[in-house]
């Protein structure tokens, strides 16, 4: 199963037109059912928002899944990511358990973050989800010290950052990526622009037009990917993989992509045209251009497709039943994991 | 010559336990370089030290720190970065994440607003936000303090900011004793990120230093100078200043105990609620700013705490709320002096309560 990459060069950018793929059918079918699970996981959280049972600031993938599952099918055991605000779909790509996400979106204590995280924050550093963040382009710099601790500690690991365009405008992006590339460290920066700061558009954010020409401005490889096709992703980021496992250093990938819901759920969406969203879900939507690709070419039959959406779809009503029968942390866990251990002297001060 | 208490100290040893070293005949060297014996010791003893930060090699640090290191330890753990604080603070964060122990060099503290998000809303907040699943074993060395006029955006003591902030241990030493011992345990134990903070002005102040390595446990006040009238608890450069103001009081008879708390995250607060108790007067001399300080949180710790035991107001002993000027004579005014201090002891010496 091998294609050939028509590469076309624009801006000094190589955009990927097409994808070379050597992936077995069960790592194929592995990416469309985690991409399904996302969907499903990030429709339901929309639910439970709705239905005021999930509270706070949740910002969901629904839209971009392509992009963190093409990123992690090119990533092995032991590689490490760090993310956005919008972090769900990589915390389900990089293997999160969906039990402990809805039980952290509900604040409970058997959350992946025991309740004191939740959506923005959400993490697991056994999996190498080293954090969504709260701040944008905050979790940039992390990547790079991942990187830096892997060359130190001589592991044949990489880091990968998740941002998006407007963490690109960021001084942590500029900083982090410009020490990557003096150093030569194993990072892939993947940039999710999906086109919206919140509700200004890209055009209005640089005058370049594509995030991925900023590689040329530290010395790196500028890439910029079809984010809604999920083997593109995988390729762009194969590539940039294994530049950074021989030593060569970082890659910036911008993978284009369209968030189908608002900034955040309560987001009036004010700034595009509800024209513009239908045309990328009924034209865009990574899991049906993926599912087509898996049935023209006779790798997955319908009926397979479906079982995997009414399997996923119980997987997802078994985590939420999980989250809401879980119990809430004790009040005194309020004073946990505020540091490492009780020590001499005043450490976590309270005046009562 | 600068006063130091010399009494025999508690020192937890590398043998484990603790013991007791004397200082009688021990070696004087200056500030600098305890903490860069220190330094030199954390890398010999721990290979997952690194140290990064702007002209940190083959410099050696602008105010010579690391001098030596990058020759010893190589340009891998000695890393040179470029003027970009954030990037290298936040690449700390990480690789503390996944198993290196930074320490990093902000070159003065008042540079930290260019850098503040990767310190108090990542490595403050990251265990407490994961539920205790990360760690961000890092140090932070910065230069406080002024003196030296470097004007307003050089001269800053900004430690309360630290001490403000969840997650954070703030380490604030005084004499090259401290500096060396609390620096070895900045780096090689603790498994939070710590604050480490360095006035420049003791820099070049030389002290007894034992020669092999020592670490100082966090939380626990050191009284410089012991005394039964009046508590005095001062911070860094100021607990010179309160030494020699205590010995200028003598002369009329006033007993002045000087504490230095050493680490204002975790605080020892049952060392200097005893010396209240014991004196029933209370003065703090910090360079910090006026308001919302270190001096008006140690001034709100008597009050709610040790109320009964006062036998006057509280006296703080800080600089105006002005920015740093640059002017000798007007840097001169603004940083707290021993006449100022000297007054403050006399006034809560003074104090009659009205009846």
């Amino acid at each position: 199963m091998a294609y050939k990459v028509k590469f076309k060069n624009i801006n000094n950018v190589i955009m990927f037109m097409a994808q070379a793929t050597e992936l077995t059918k069960d790592r194929l079918m592995w990416m469309y059912e985690t991409m399904v699970k996302i969907r499903l996981h990030e429709n339901k959280a929309a639910e439970l928002f709705a239905q005021g049972k999930i509270k706070g600031f949740v910002h969901l993938y629904v839209g971009e899944e392509a992009v963190a599952v093409g990123v992690m099918a090119a990533l092995k055991p032991g590689d490490v990511i760090t993310g956005t605000h919008r972090s769900h779909g990589h915390y389900i790509a990089k293997g999160g358990d969906i039990k402990a996400s809805f039980a952290e979106l509900f604040g409970k204590r058997t959350g992946s973050n025991k309740g004191k995280g939740g959506s923005m924050h959400i993490a697991d550093p056994d999996i190498g989800m080293l954090g969504a963040n709260g701040m944008v382009g905050g979790g940039i710099p992390h990547a790079v010290g991942a990187a830096l601790a892997f060359k130190l500690l001589g592991k044949d690991n990489v880091a990968v950052a998740f941002f998006g365009e407007g963490g690109s405008n960021q001084q942590n992006f500029h900083e982090a990526i410009n020490l990557a590339a003096i150093w030569k460290l194993p990072v892939i920066f993947v940039c999710e622009n999906n086109l919206y700061q919140i509700s200004l558009p890209y055009s209005k954010q640089q005058l370049i037009t594509s995030v991925a020409e900023r590689g040329k401005a530290y010395g790196i490889p500028g890439v910029s990917v079809d984010g809604q096709d999920v083997l593109a992703v995988y390729e762009a980021t194969r590539e940039a993989v294994e530049r950074a496992r021989r030593g060569e250093g970082p890659t910036l990938i911008e993978a284009r992509t369209y968030r189908f819901r608002g900034h955040f759920e309560g987001d009036p969406q004010i700034y595009r045209s509800k024209e513009e969203v239908e045309w990328w879900m009924n034209n865009k939507d990574p899991i049906k251009i993926f599912e087509k690709y898996l049935l023209e070419r006779g790798i997955a039959t319908r009926e397979e497709l479906d079982a995997i959406w009414k399997r996923v779809s119980n997987e997802v009503e078994e985590a939420v039943k999980f989250a809401e029968e879980s119990p809430y942390p004790s009040p005194e866990e309020l004073y946990d994991d505020v540091f490492a251990k009780p020590t001499q002297g005043v450490l976590v001060w309270r005046w009562d | 010559m600068m006063m130091y208490s010399q009494n025999p100290r508690k020192v937890s040893s590398f043998g484990g336990g603790t013991r007791v070293v004397s200082m009688a005949g021990t070696r004087e060297i200056t500030f600098v370089q305890a903490l860069n014996e220190a330094l030199d010791y954390a890398m010999s003893a721990d290979k997952r030290v690194v140290i990064m930060g702007e002209d940190v090699g083959v410099y050696g640090g602008v105010f010579g720190v690391t001098m030596g290191l990058y020759d010893k330890y190589g340009p891998e753990r000695v890393r040179d970065t470029p003027i970009a604080e954030s990037g290298f603070i936040g690449a700390a964060v990480g690789a503390a994440m996944m198993g290196l122990r930074p320490v990093v060099e902000l070159m003065f503290i008042d540079f930290l607003g260019v850098a503040f998000d990767q310190i108090y809303n990542q490595a403050a907040k990251l265990r407490y936000m994961t539920g205790g699943k990360v760690k961000v074993p890092m140090v932070l060395r910065t230069v406080c303090g002024a003196g030296i006029q470097a004007a307003a955006q050089h001269s800053q003591s900004l430690h309360a900011i630290f001490t403000h902030v969840p997650g954070l241990k703030v380490v604030m030493p005084s004499t090259p004793y401290d500096a060396k011992g609390l620096l070895l345990t900045a780096v090689l134990d603790e498994e939070d990120p710590v604050i480490f903070i360095e006035h420049k002005m003791l820099y070049g102040v030389r002290g007894p230093v034992p020669e092999e390595p020592y670490k100082i446990p966090f939380g626990v006040a050191d009284i410089k100078r012991e005394g039964k009238d009046v508590t005095v608890v001062a911070t860094a450069w100021m607990v010179h200043k309160a030494l020699e103001a205590a010995e200028k009081l003598r002369g009329e008879g006033i007993d002045v105990e000087v504490i230095d708390p050493r680490t204002l995250v975790p605080l020892d607060v049952d060392t200097i609620l005893k010396s209240i108790k014991k004196t029933g007067r209370l003065v703090v001399v910090d360079e910090g700013y006026p308001r919302a300080s270190f001096a008006t949180d140690i001034a709100a710790l008597a009050a709610s705490r040790a109320f009964e035991d006062l036998q006057a107001p509280v006296k703080l002993v800080t600089p105006p709320a002005t920015p740093v000027p640059f002017s000798e004579a007007l840097e001169r005014e603004w940083i707290p002096n021993t006449e100022k201090i000297i007054k403050a002891i006399r006034e809560v010496y003074n104090y009659k309560r009205p009846r």
